[in-house]
């Protein structure tokens, strides 16, 4: 049996070691902000952290977190606030928001690896996640500003 | 143009008919909560338990107020993320004088009682606004007369404001009137009717900011769509689709391998009455991991419908026959004229034929349904764009009666016009039905997308009379794709001037407000198409294809008269005649177009000198419908590699006059997915149907625009106060044609198939004509 951590909380999902963690994550733990978009890892909507870094969990198979810490859109934030969350409220981004938790959680590794992207890093780590309703500028937009609220808080802290 | 509310035989906005019934009513009637309980959602607290105590004052059956003062506002629109209920939600709230910040909306599951329930054409602002300003005027001055009669004073002396009746220096909660008022003042339709509107100068909400009601769920992982759906004892159901839409038969279903994967229970072949979903077979398991594994090893032998043997190739030179049979398809009243005899003697002709790929809506959100009967009623949980169509089917494909079917309401991953259409209820129904047990269906991406109602390949010819000083004399215009609503809402067709029925969505755009002497405007259906595959409505529809003939046509008339593409715009659009435009929605006609694309063209730097190879194109739109014009123009900045064919979309300029803007933030964004839908449409998106399948089925091959191929964007609004009209889809249909004509300004190529293609490009530099 494989066992893991999300959200902070131990589980251990009575799922075949080869199911996708997607479906462990929205089936079995019950946590739907994790979306199915693709299956083939292209779209993005189905983005977790796994250990801290953003991982396509539609086709990661359920053994390969064994013992390692994964987070969701739900958990990336207790009350919703991380800067992220914020600026994308702010700003407006989400239009169905299907694809938005996948987006989120990609940002927030992105910035945990570069505090200050340049627009072209924004482009560049963020190409693999589809927004079908196209709210790509908004979303440029709102990693600027959580990258900036994040700078804030460094420098003041 | 006709719509949906014309062509049904009700009034001009289908909503208006609906009875402000009702009048005032008394405690604890819950008016317009269906169900209470599971019914539902709020888009801004999943975890509300909505209408559990209902409100206590609803004098009409699009909002209640309860005793906290919360207004609650019934909104039959799918949210898929134009937030639509906040739009909707704020017109009401104006004319309420509610307090903002008490209100909520309500998605509601379907009932009779709201009429028709359809999101599309860019329709909800436009059709809504009349009767939520009414109902809310109605609200606002039944709580007046209750308040002062509570305090004492007479209704002249009170004003409403921020959710309070307000008489001098005393004030009395809409909470409380409506826990302790006097509610019986009743209006009937005639009345409601005939009640004043605000003046733009008291609005206090329609056109200021506002943080959409949906957003924050849509941040933390909390908002439910149907995807999300459960109910409990659930089993799942993974489809096996076949090889055709129509006419396929299952032969044989060997699962023998299939039994060994726990949680497998079967695999069920649908019959189904209603004939949507012809030869499905649904592999069923206790859980959906179970379901997808074991449908790896379910082997299905199906015969093919006739579609088999039929491609993309075969389904445009039946468009082309079409167009040169002369006895084809339907003529549009565009006023007539001998466009024949001007043909034969004008001074010059152009003549060009413009086509369009396959294309997918590819919405993230893959089709899904929950389906289960519950005490007697058959409940379907869905995300979906027009309940009232797929209603009916599903009410044959049960064998019973629509009454007893209800669809429960969740937010959509996704419309793009995909979710107008409800066939996917269909399958997962006759398996609940079938099995006697909750049925939940996923559509796997391949899956949804095969089962598509894809946008249907078009062929299109336009010609040209030009006279003296390069003025039109005379147009004709010939269109042909597959025609959505022949397939599902035949009903919905009128008539041409030759007493043959057309697909008002289909042919939509070509009956521009260019003044074009003699016009002609023929709708002919593919009829290949249509037997083929099935046809969908997919964001912006007919204009897809015909506003990517009509503006690229106008933009190579203008250089075969030698005359600047803007000016010779502007030298026909100018609102004489039928185009002088007129009340309700199109006051201003013409004129209110040349002003949008002067505004663009200005912004652009519209004839200032620019880089080698690097091109403005001009581009306009009256968007969906002649009577609920949005007057649309964009300019495309493009910069073309003669190496290797790559367009380079550097810049997009759109001015938009969509009369009052509601929602200013929510408009710009459906106007910049609007746009990037369109330059996604352009030059990134078309497949190809191939033997009865489309050839692309998932992103490693389909590929929609990503972040890093986002122009610099520009966008500005006309200041009006003309009524709001439509905003999701305009935008769309101006980009591929105004980047066509940059592209040709550019290198001088002309590119008449989109998607535009680097190969296209690279073939047309290296074969001058």
């Amino acid at each position: 049996m494989t066992s893991f951590r999300i959200n902070g909380r131990p589980v251990t999902p009575s799922f075949p070691d080869d199911t996708p963690l997607l479906w462990v994550i929205r089936d079995g733990i019950g946590l739907t902000g994790t979306k199915f978009g693709c299956g083939i890892g292209m779209c993005g909507a189905c983005t977790v952290h796994v250990g801290g870094r953003a991982t396509r969990s539609c086709i990661t198979p359920l053994s390969a977190v064994d013992g390692a810490d994964v987070t969701t859109i739900e958990g990336l934030d207790p009350a919703g606030q991380h800067p992220l969350q914020k600026a994308w409220i702010a700003l407006q981004v989400p239009q169905c928001g299907y694809c938005q938790s996948g987006q989120i959680m990609q940002a927030a590794a992105m910035l945990a690896d570069f505090p200050e992207p340049s627009d072209r890093d924004i482009d560049a780590v963020m190409a693999g996640n589809l927004c079908r309703c196209m709210t790509y500028i908004r979303i440029r937009a709102a990693i600027r500003q959580a990258a900036g609220e994040l700078k804030g808080a460094d420098s003041h802290g | 143009m006709a719509k949906l509310g014309h062509v049904s035989g009700s009034a001009a906005h289908p909503l208006a008919r609906r009875d402000f019934l009702a009048a005032a009513i008394g405690t604890g009637v819950a008016f317009g909560f269906v169900g209470l309980g599971d019914a539902a959602i709020d888009p801004g607290n999943f975890a509300r338990a909505v209408g559990t105590e209902g409100p206590v004052f609803a004098p009409t059956l699009w909002f209640g107020i309860d005793r906290e003062g919360i207004v609650t506002i019934n909104i039959i629109r799918a949210e898929m993320g134009q937030h639509v209920g906040t739009a909707l939600a704020r017109i009401l709230a104006d004319e309420l004088e509610a307090d903002w910040d008490k209100v909520r909306i309500l998605h509601v599951d379907t009932d009779p009682k709201w009429g028709t329930m359809v999101t599309g054409g860019s329709w909800s602002v436009w059709q809504t606004f009349p009767v939520f300003s009414r109902a809310g005027a109605a609200g606002r001055m039944a709580l007046i007369e209750a308040g002062a009669k509570l305090m004492g004073v007479a209704p002249t002396a009170c004003l409403a404001r921020d959710g309070k009746v307000v008489a001098g220096g005393r004030s009395i909660s809409y909470g409380e009137i409506a826990t302790r008022g006097d509610l019986s003042r009743r209006y009937t339709p005639e009345e409601l009717g005939k009640l004043p509107i605000k003046p733009i100068a008291e609005r206090r909400l329609i056109g200021k900011p506002v943080v959409a009601i949906d957003i924050p769920p849509k941040t933390n992982g909390s908002a439910i769509y149907g995807i999300d759906a459960k109910v409990p004892g659930m089993v799942h159901a993974r489809p096996l689709l076949p090889p055709t839409r129509y006419g396929s038969k299952v032969v044989s279903i060997d699962d023998s391998a299939a039994k060994d994967v726990k949680g497998y229970l079967r695999a069920l072949a649908l019959e189904d009455p209603s004939e949507t979903a012809t030869g499905w077979v649904m592999v069923i398991a206790e859980t959906w991991p179970a379901a997808l594994k074991a449908a790896q090893l379910v082997k299905v032998q199906w015969t093919a419908g006739d579609a088999a043997s039929v491609s993309e190739k075969e389904v445009q030179d039946r468009g082309a026959a079409l167009i040169a049979d002369p006895k084809a398809g339907s003529v549009l009243d565009t006023g007539g004229g001998d466009v024949d005899a001007m043909l034969r003697t004008a001074r010059q002709k152009v003549e060009a034929t413009y086509t369009t790929a396959s294309v997918l809506h590819f919405q993230l959100e893959p089709v899904n349904a929950l389906a289960f009967e519950k005490d007697g009623l058959f409940e379907i949980h869905t995300g979906n764009q027009w309940q009232s169509l797929i209603l009916p089917t599903l009410a044959k494909a049960l064998g019973r009666p629509e009454a007893s079917i209800v669809m429960r309401t969740y937010l959509l991953g996704g419309g793009f016009g995909r979710r107008l259409n409800g066939d996917y209820a269909v399958p997962a129904a006759l398996a609940a039905k079938a099995l006697g047990r909750p049925v939940k269906m996923i559509l796997p991406r391949a899956e949804d997308v095969r089962y598509d109602s894809f946008r249907s390949p078009s062929v299109q010819t336009l010609r040209m009379a030009l006279g003296e000083g390069g003025k039109v004399l005379a147009m004709d215009h010939a269109a042909t794709a597959g025609w959505p609503t022949q397939i599902l809402v035949p009903g919905f067709m009128p008539k041409g001037t030759n007493g043959v029925p057309y697909d008002p969505f289909a042919i939509a755009g070509a009956d521009h407000w260019y003044d074009v002497g003699a016009q002609r405007v023929k709708a002919i259906p593919n009829d290949l198409a249509n037997t083929s595959f099935r046809p969908g409505w997919l964001r912006s529809v007919g204009p897809g294809w015909t506003n990517w003939a009509v503006e690229s046509f106008m933009d190579e008339a203008a250089h075969a008269v030698k005359t600047d593409p803007v000016a010779f715009r502007l030298a026909h659009l100018t609102g004489a005649g039928r185009n002088a435009g007129g009340p309700p929605s199109a006051v201003g006609g013409a004129l209110r177009q040349a002003t949008v694309v002067k505004r663009a063209a200005e912004l652009a730097g519209w004839g200032r000198a620019l880089p080698a190879d690097t091109g403005l194109g001009i581009a306009t739109s009256f968007g969906q419908e002649r009577d609920m014009p949005t007057w649309t123009a964009c300019v495309a900045r493009v910069r073309v590699d003669r190496k290797t064919g790559m367009m380079i979309v550097e810049k997009l300029t759109l001015a938009v006059d969509a009369g009052t803007v509601v929602d200013p933030d929510g408009a710009r964004a459906q106007v910049e997915g609007a746009a990037l839908w369109g330059l996604s449409l352009a030059i990134h998106e078309g497949t190809e149907f191939v033997n009865g399948q489309v050839r692309d089925t998932n992103l490693d091959t389909y590929t929609p625009l990503r972040i890093g191929d986002v122009p610099t964007i520009e966008i500005v609004f006309a200041e009006s106060a003309e009524p709001p009209v439509g905003l999701g889809e305009p935008a769309t249909t101006v980009v591929a044609p105004a980047i066509a004509n940059a592209i040709f300004a550019a290198v001088g190529v002309r590119l008449r198939h989109i998607p535009m293609t680097s190969e296209a490009i690279m073939q047309a530099l290296s074969h001058p004509r």
